[in-house]
């Protein structure tokens, strides 16, 4: 499974940077072809997203492109993106199955002979695309993530958009369950207040709590306190080392059950704990000799 | 062509430079080995009832009296706020005097006057540690007949403690001032907290002249530079504008590459093992520095770790850092805003010191020695880890060393920080166009796509690797700007030698020639 704590949006129409989106080594860089970029830019910005992939160096980012929508510039877009190799591509404002089958469809289309398949990144960000969350999940293979766009749903329900975010709990609720029953990652919203670190500490916590597998980010400024709150804590490998000499203890022992601290040691917690050890070990976090 | 010379990090140099005198080629860091006496000022007396008092500076200048040929210092505390130096030179002028060296420690663009002295041969010689602004870019041009000469914070002092830079008459800008001339820096309008680099002028110049706009009751407290140095006060409306003095750039960096620089700086430093009981530390004001310092605070407060103290040009936050225990003491030889003033007036643990105990590398022991780190800037740096300071990527002078090589030669591990590429030019390049510090002193280049450690430093690389950074050889980061860049020409510049930059030892480590204009 990949590792995405974090996904930076770049404006695919800076070229400064375009050039600098590797230095935070956010697991993924989103150069943006959508919300960043003004309608009479978008074929300038398409061409320099097009070279920004062929020639800088994002490092161990991902590289995933934000595409305009099926109804506006999508298809232009695909047919100058997906030929220069990105790794995925964002696709914004996804209201049902059919948006990303048709999306996988011109992708296949656009992709050169020998190409690794381009991934898709199904952006939620309307009241219709949580309803359709599920359907959305499980349409196409190419499809490794939701994630959710708080600001554009909320504006949509009518609500205000607060840290706390109590008013997109369903909408998290909805994306979580969904991505998790189609077995593919989901992705939180941004924090929006680059000058907050706090309110970003919170909300990142929160997200991993609910069970985000990493976060949109606007700001290159908020990359690695994304990445401090979803790796793994001490306190967390040690647990999941524990669980796992629980387990080969009792599989030594011949018994079919196991238990940790009196509580029962069942799959999805054996499963919780081998993620956690393969995230420590691919961060650098695990112990010596493990 | 003249006979020439090359020194020992291969910089061809002339035998004798006119204006200047003969050569003598930089060894190596540590390798020049004093053999003087020390400089001593002319022997004074005042009787009971002297005054020093004086009216206004012409009647200075008749009494010293000043004369054709002399050289005139100025400290440059109050940076881009200074009147001073123009006061004094406007004077110069009026009474016809020429063929002066101004040998003032730092020059800013609020200076443009000195272009105009120079033209009319008021002033031929120009002796300093920083140049910006339109003094810089008329030396750049070959103002002068006689190269300006670029020393280091402690190399002035060095050279004004063994005689070789000679002071006439020191005319010392000072804040608050007694009328017996007992000088500070912590009080009146123009408060600009440590008056260091005016130690070695009072200390050591034949005449010393206060002016003051802020006169206190005798005796004035604190006392920075004594009456018994002080010849002359002269009384004026002004002797700076806060606003320039104050300087702009000791806020944290927002940019986004300037901060992940500054967190992979701090890294480096934890790294290498130095966030420990006891840690020193200096930084300078620019906002990607300052921004170091705030990871290394963070670090220094998970740890619980109290360090011993901070040197240098001192900020607001610096004097936080102390304030809330990180530090036990700050070493401040020039303040960069009111809150480093305030602190020097209040806190007994916030030590003024001249720039000679700052960084002279000629005395028995300066403050840079104690350092563990120090986090450096650069306009560009080569292979051999060599740094310009002096000379912008047009080849027009754009700064100098300040206390830039002699922190570096002092501390246990001086950490350049650079961006990769600055606009659309690399900064890593074979060879840097003039050589202000030098490599076998510079340990570390933090980048925003890695970090190079010096070849000299095989048991930092071993560690940084350990810990996880991003360790690249410097080639390599080279080659990676310049696969984003191209590989850009290399300036080209007039014959004429317009500057000589001293090392802080008093040898010459490289020359600047006249600026010329690109093709």
């Amino acid at each position: 499974m990949e590792l995405r704590r974090s996904l930076l949006f770049i404006p695919g129409n800076n070229p400064a940077m375009l050039q600098n989106g590797g230095v935070f080594e956010a697991d993924a860089v989103i150069l943006d072809l959508e919300d960043a970029v003004a309608p009479q830019e978008k074929d300038a910005a398409r061409l320099l997203v097009a070279e920004a992939l062929k020639t800088v160096d994002y490092g161990a980012s991902e590289k995933v492109v934000r595409i305009n929508p099926l109804d506006t510039f999508a298809a232009e877009d695909i047919i100058t993106i997906v030929p220069c190799c990105p790794d995925a591509l964002l696709v914004p404002k996804v209201e049902c199955a059919e948006d990303i089958t048709r999306v996988a469809q011109m992708v296949a289309r656009a992709e050169q002979p020998g190409q690794k398949p381009v991934k898709l990144i199904a952006l939620l960000e309307t009241p219709r695309g949580i309803a359709e969350a599920y359907a959305v999940a499980k349409a196409d293979p190419r499809l490794v993530a939701l994630a959710l766009g708080a600001e554009d749903y909320t504006a949509s329900l009518g609500a205000k958009r607060t840290k706390e975010g109590t008013e997109i709990f369903n909408a998290r609720a909805a994306v979580l369950n969904s991505a998790a029953a189609a077995g593919i990652q989901a992705i939180d919203t941004p924090f929006t207040d680059a000058n907050d670190p706090e309110g970003l500490v919170a909300d990142t916590l929160l997200a991993k709590k609910l069970g985000f597998k990493g976060k949109l980010s606007i700001n290159p400024r908020q990359i690695s306190e994304i990445h401090r709150m979803f790796n793994p804590t001490a306190e967390e490998i040690d647990w999941a080392y524990r669980v796992i000499s629980a387990i080969r203890r009792a599989e030594a022992e011949g018994s079919g059950v196991a238990s940790l601290d009196g509580k029962m040691v069942d799959a999805p917690i054996v499963n919780r704990a081998e993620r956690t050890l393969y995230l420590a070990r691919i961060l650098g976090l695990a112990k010596e000799g493990e | 062509m003249d006979k020439t010379i090359t020194n020992s990090i291969g910089r061809l140099l002339p035998e004798t430079i006119e204006g200047y005198g003969k050569v003598a080629p930089f060894a190596g860091a540590f390798a020049t080995v004093p053999e003087m006496k020390r400089q001593a000022p002319l022997v004074k007396r005042m009787l009971p009832d002297g005054t020093k008092r004086m009216q206004n500076l012409e009647e200075v200048f008749r009494l010293i009296p000043v004369s054709d040929g002399m050289t005139l210092s100025f400290h440059h505390h109050l940076r881009n706020g200074d009147g001073v130096v123009n006061m004094v030179m406007e004077t110069a002028s009026r009474l016809g005097l020429k063929n002066l060296t101004v040998a003032l420690s730092s020059v800013f663009p609020v200076h443009e006057p000195l272009v105009e002295h120079m033209k009319n041969g008021v002033v031929t010689g120009f002796d300093s540690n920083y140049m910006s602004g339109p003094v810089a870019q008329a030396i750049s041009r070959g103002v002068l007949a006689k190269p300006a000469i670029l020393r280091t914070h402690g190399g002035r002092a060095r050279a004004i403690e063994c005689g070789q830079l000679k002071i006439d008459v020191a005319f010392i800008a000072a804040p608050a001032a007694d009328e017996y001339g007992n000088l500070n820096g912590v009080s009146g309008p123009a408060a600009c907290g440590s008056l260091g680099y005016a130690f070695p002028d009072a200390e050591y110049a034949d005449h010393v002249v206060a002016i003051t706009d802020h006169l206190e009751p005798y005796p004035l407290s604190p006392i920075s530079i004594p009456q018994t140095r002080v010849d002359y006060v002269v009384t004026v409306e002004c002797i700076g504008d806060p606003k320039g003095i104050v300087s702009g750039t000791t806020r944290i960096t927002r940019d986004p590459v300037g901060l992940k620089i500054a967190e992979n700086t701090a890294r480096v430093i934890q790294a290498a093992g130095l966030i420990q009981e006891g840690f020193s530390f200096q930084t300078g004001a620019g906002g990607a520095t300052l921004a170091a310092a705030h990871f290394v605070r963070k670090m220094m407060e998970e740890k619980g770790v109290v360090g011993s103290f901070a040197l240098g040009g001192i900020t607001g936050y610096m004097v936080d850092m102390l304030e809330k225990g990180l530090f036990r003491k700050l070493i401040d030889v020039q303040g960069f805003d009111l809150e480093a003033v305030r602190s020097l007036a209040a806190n007994p643990n916030h030590l003024e010191v001249g720039a000679g105990f700052y960084a002279s590398p000629f005395n028995n022991g300066c403050a840079v020695n104690q350092l563990d780190a120090v986090v450096l800037g650069a306009t560009e740096i080569d292979t051999d880890f060599n740094v310009n300071v002096v000379t912008g990527s047009d080849g027009m002078i754009m700064g100098g060393s300040g206390g830039h090589s002699d922190a570096a030669a002092g501390a246990k591990v001086t950490i350049v920080v650079a961006n990769l590429l600055r606009g659309r030019l690399p900064i890593i390049m074979d060879r840097v166009l003039t050589a202000t510090t030098p490599g076998e002193t510079v340990d570390v280049l933090v980048t925003e796509r890695g970090v190079a450690v010096n070849p000299r430093r095989g048991d930092l690389k071993e560690r940084f690797t350990a810990a996880g950074l991003n360790v690249k050889e410097v080639q390599e980061l080279k080659d990676l700007a310049e696969r984003l860049a191209g590989i850009p020409e290399p300036i080209t510049t007039e014959d004429k030698i317009v500057a000589v930059v001293e090392y802080r030892d008093g040898t010459v480590i490289d020359v600047v020639r006249q600026f010329q204009v690109q093709p």
